[in-house]
């Protein structure tokens, strides 16, 4: 049964029309592609064909020479004039210019920009740069990066080891030495990414007049202007970025950074606006844009009766030549290190090593996906081990509904949950019992069919306080969101939001929340994107945060609106204010409601007519307010325990595949989820980020990859190398919601961006492994590629 | 480099006459000659579908083909599917009825593809409606959505024809 008192809801929960969908389906959205400003110019890069080399000379005059051609930048003039990027990790040796210095660190890098009047005349110009190279042997393999004293990605630097951490929560010694049974095993998270359909575009525009760079960018990352206005040296109040521009996709990797430095500084430069598309050629293997590539050695205590006691961790996580703030990445999942479980105690060794491969940015999940999968392996194995059922071992170690709120080993305090209720209404979906026998029909036809358990958590909303525990020196312990609702004389509210959008459905959430507050209709309120300049404070979209924090930022600046009102009234109705009520807008006097202010003549008087207000009063209505993360604002204590996220989602994933036993092709024939993201704001976007999460998912865990070859050679530059599922490999899911509210928000809501993603790859790994256990065979790498699992079953090995 | 050619295309059904490079594709053509900017580019070799228009009746990539190849040919964008007053026409009601979209950058070509079918096939099964857009890739929606809204789109059509 759901918790949550939804009649009383008007708007919330209900099932109403997503407000940003209009400009979609009419093709007038205005992408950073769309903006085409006077006199614009065009760039091309010029890309490293060596993973690892000597820069010994770069000669631009051919391209120089070409008509149209405005301009040819490298590494060196830019060092000359601007600052290295910085990415919060304490290593001030590993330094990242948008164009190579010296030398080059992965096949792809950018070594020299062209600008052109056309993109088409770039692009030619770009290919008449001619640079000499000192080709080196790169470090490609993250295990020797690791050991490797002299073969160094960054040489100052001093080791290829970016972060080596340490974390022990809890009698993980004495949990070993008690338990009655142990189990060690490795999986391997392959390199992928989210790959959005829109690429990275960036135009930038200096104007001289007001001392402005004005940027339009497909952007989804915290501390862009930051970063912009430190890298140029130009004040950060110089930089207005233009957040009304719709973003074709992230799901945390629209973070060009590099690229926006250069058409910031060319622009500047050149007294022209200059505009950067990625190709996709260019956005997969140069476009900093990859997602964790981890290993996990994960060490397993547990009794008989299946309930685990202690895990020992190690993940290796292969950061790339450039890491930005990739290695957080490793800190994040410190905040449901156990999964929904009640696991006593762990020891997490976290290692993020640098290689000649293209830079990793955040993915959705901020690295819990692949310590999801590790997680839910360790639970599968675990089961295997006692011959115990994996749904059975899974209820055993759940924590209960009634013991919330629940603070695990690493600190967190987990805010609510019902994970037992859940996954049981996921395999009412799945009709388990019948998909049991289907499995076992298939099976006795000679098939390889498989049922996969997954569950996972999604923490929602942090604090950054994972930056601390990476880096003492980063005492950063808010990631606050604001909001800022206006009411016009007429009575009309607009909302505004601080950031950017890129299909999380952010104006249709502050305009349901305020109109949930005010009892206004949605549909007659406005909602606008401020430029950075004009912006309430935003940390933007990341970290399944905006229904959490922007939720309840808005709905405390709805608040203070009706406070306003509710003061203006009693002054004029000359009542005091605990005797009237706020009603839709109105405010009454309780005992006699004939008698009352309109919602009208109260925004009349806040504007206009200064008389009728309450002495001292600001005129006008309008509110801010800025929500603190719930629960944040700590420091990390002496044994690194701490909160950073404040609420926690769970979902529960039932796939049901088959095997094709001559090619080792996996397809999935259904797909179950339950799904708790406590109160749904609008139930519609909810479901799409769950169902395209899970799809998103689906890529990862059977198709999407980086390659590299062993000489540092990018092998998935195109889509036709890097396979993204299609409409024919993610079936129609049955998915059921469920409502534990969250205490901590304005009404009850969670994140939802992330879960399918964190789910789905567990799941399917548990579903292929369930249909190879016949074989005598299991697989613990992703992707589960065809080959892979073919070469398994003709008694060959995957060494993950 | 090779002189410009002059050509005219129907686009939505105005014609549009520009001089063009030989080498432009037709999606640039359309995005940055014609001003319809909402045919994108995914991934400009011919896989993902963000460009998809309708070519002289027929479903087409337009990152794949060349502007003057359109010379003297309709062209039918995103653009063209709602009313004549700019309103949304049925099969873009359904897509917001459905939410049949995130980040939206993957819609226009599917409309398109969904279009195409639709025009051609007015009770579509479920595997009609995937190879339709087979060849679009949306990364956000895990396309449950979409093909939600195809059907309630053909639904809609057809009880409209009743
Ligand atoms: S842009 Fe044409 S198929 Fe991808
Ligand atoms: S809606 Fe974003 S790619 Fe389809």
């Amino acid at each position: 049964m759901n918790e949550h008192p939804g009649a009383n809801l008007k708007f919330v929960s209900r099932k109403r029309r997503v407000r940003e969908d209009k400009r979609f389906v009419t093709g007038t959205a205005v992408f950073a592609q769309d903006v085409n400003l006077p006199n614009m110019k065009h760039c091309a890069v010029v890309q490293s064909p060596y993973p690892r080399a000597k820069i010994l000379s770069i000669d631009a005059s051919l391209a120089l020479a070409m008509e149209g051609v405005r301009y040819v930048l490298t590494g060196d003039e830019f060092r000359a004039n601007a600052n290295d990027m910085k990415f919060g990790l304490n290593t001030p040796e590993v330094k990242w210019y948008p164009l190579a210095v010296d030398m080059t660190r992965y096949a792809g890098e950018w070594v020299a920009v062209v600008v052109a009047d056309d993109p088409y005349t770039a692009e030619d110009a770009a290919e008449l740069v001619e640079v000499d190279y000192e080709a080196l042997k790169p470090i490609i393999d993250p295990e020797q990066a690791y050991e490797e004293k002299d073969r160094l990605v960054h040489p100052a630097h001093g080791s290829n080891v970016l972060y080596d951490g340490h974390f022990y929560w809890g009698t993980v010694d004495e949990d070993f030495v008690a338990a009655e049974e142990r189990l060690s095993y490795r999986v391997r998270w392959g390199r992928s990414s989210t790959v959005p359909i829109e690429t990275f575009g960036v135009v930038a525009r200096w104007d001289e007049a007001v001392d402005i760079l004005d940027v339009w960018a497909s952007i989804q990352m915290p501390n862009y202007v930051e970063l912009l206005a430190a890298t140029l040296r130009i004040p950060l109040n110089c930089v207005r970025l233009h957040q009304d521009v719709d973003v074709g996709g992230s799901y945390g990797v629209k973070r060009g950074i590099k690229h926006s430095v250069i058409v910031g500084y060319l622009s500047r430069l050149l007294r022209a606006p200059v505009r950067m598309i990625e190709d996709r050629l260019i956005n997969m293997a140069s476009g900093d844009a990859h997602g964790p590539d981890r290993i996990f050695d994960t060490q397993v205590a547990f009794n008989r009766d299946g309930k685990i006691l202690s895990l020992k961790i190690r993940a290796l996580d292969d950061a790339g030549a450039y890491p930005g703030r990739a290695p957080f990445q490793l800190a994040k999942p410190i905040s449901a290190i156990v999964g929904p479980y009640k696991i006593n105690s762990v020891q997490y060794d976290a290692i993020s090593v640098l290689t000649n491969k293209t830079g990793q940015v955040p993915v959705r999940g901020f690295g819990q996906s692949p310590t999801n999968y590790m997680i839910e392996t360790a639970v599968d194995k675990v089961a295997r081990h006692l011959n115990l059922d994996r749904i059975e071992v899974r209820r055993r170690n759940f924590i209960n509904h009634d013991e919330f709120p629940y603070q695990i080993p690493s600190g967190s305090k987990y805010d609510s949950g019902d994970y037992h209720t859940v996954l049981q209404k996921a395999l009412d979906a799945a009709n388990y019992d019948e998909l049991i026998n289907r499995r076992d029909a298939a099976r006795a036809e000679g098939r390889l069919a498989g049922i996969g358990i997954g569950t996972c958590l999604e923490p929602g909303g942090g604090n950054n306080i994972f930056e601390y525990l990476m880096n003492p020196s980063a005492e950063i312990t808010t990631f606050s969101e604001g909001a800022e609702i206006r009411v016009d004389p007429d009575g009309l509210v607009t909302g505004v939001v601080g950031t950017t959008t890129s299909g999380q459905g952010h104006e249709t959430l502050v305009a349901t929340i305020i109109g949930e507050e005010l009892g206004i209709d949605p549909d007659d309120i406005r909602v606008v994107h401020a430029d950075s300049l004009n912006a309430p404070i935003t940390r933007s979209p990341v970290a399944s945060r905006m229904a959490i924090m922007l939720g309840s930022s808005t709905a405390a600046a709805a608040q203070k609106i009706i406070a306003k009102a509710m003061k203006i009234a009693a002054y004029n109705l000359q009542e005091p204010e605990d005797d009237l009520e706020y009603v839709d807008g109105s405010v009454f006097v309780r005992r006699d409601p004939v008698r009352k202010l309109t919602w009208r003549e109260i925004c009349f008087i806040a504007h206009k007519a200064y008389h009728k207000m309450p002495d001292d009063m600001e005129p006008g209505l309008q509110a801010q307010h800025v929500f603190q993360v719930p629960g944040g604002g700590q420091l990390p204590d002496e044994s690194q325990r701490v909160q950073i996220y404040p609420c926690f989602s769970f979902q529960a994933h039932i796939p049901y595949v088959e095997i094709d036993p001559g090619t080792g092709h996996v397809k999935i024939l259904d797909y179950a989820i339950g799904h708790d993201c406590g109160t749904m704001i609008n139930p519609d976007i909810v479901r799409g980020m769950v169902i395209g999460g899970l799809a998103h998912g689906i890529g990862a865990a059977l198709y999407e990859k980086f390659a590299y070859r062993p000489d540092g050679q990018f092998e998935s530059a195109t889509f036709a190398d890097y396979l993204m599922p299609s409409v024919y490999e993610v079936p129609m899911v049955k998915d059921v919601d469920h409502c534990t509210p969250s205490p901590l928000t304005s009404h009850g809501q969670k994140g939802s961006g992330e879960g399918g993603y964190l789910g789905a790859p567990a799941a399917i790994a548990s579903a292929v492994n369930d249909a190879l256990h016949p074989m005598g065979v299991s697989i613990h790498e992703l992707p589960m590629r065809s080959y892979l699992i073919e070469n398994l079953l003709n008694g060959g090995k995957t060494d993950p | 480099m090779t002189d410009a050619i002059h050509i005219h295309v129907s686009i939505n059904g105005n014609t549009v006459t520009d001089s063009v490079i030989p080498r432009m594709t037709l999606l640039d053509f359309l995005r940055y000659k014609a001003g319809m900017t909402g045919t994108h580019a995914g991934c400009e070799h011919g896989v993902c579908g963000a460009c998809s228009v309708i070519f002289d009746g027929d479903p087409v990539r337009s990152c794949s083909l060349l502007a003057v190849q359109a010379n003297g040919k309709s062209v039918m964008t995103v653009e063209g599917l709602s009313n004549a007053d700019g309103t949304p026409g049925t099969l873009q009601e359904a897509f917001q009825d459905a939410h049949a979209m995130q980040c939206g950058y993957c819609i226009p070509g599917m409309l398109v593809s969904a279009h195409a079918l639709l025009a051609r096939n007015a009770d579509p099964s479920l595997e009609d409606i995937k190879e339709a857009i087979g060849g679009n890739i949306c990364r956000c929606t895990g396309y449950v959505q979409i093909i939600e809204a195809i059907q309630l789109a053909a639904t809609r059509l057809r009880e409209a024809l009743k």
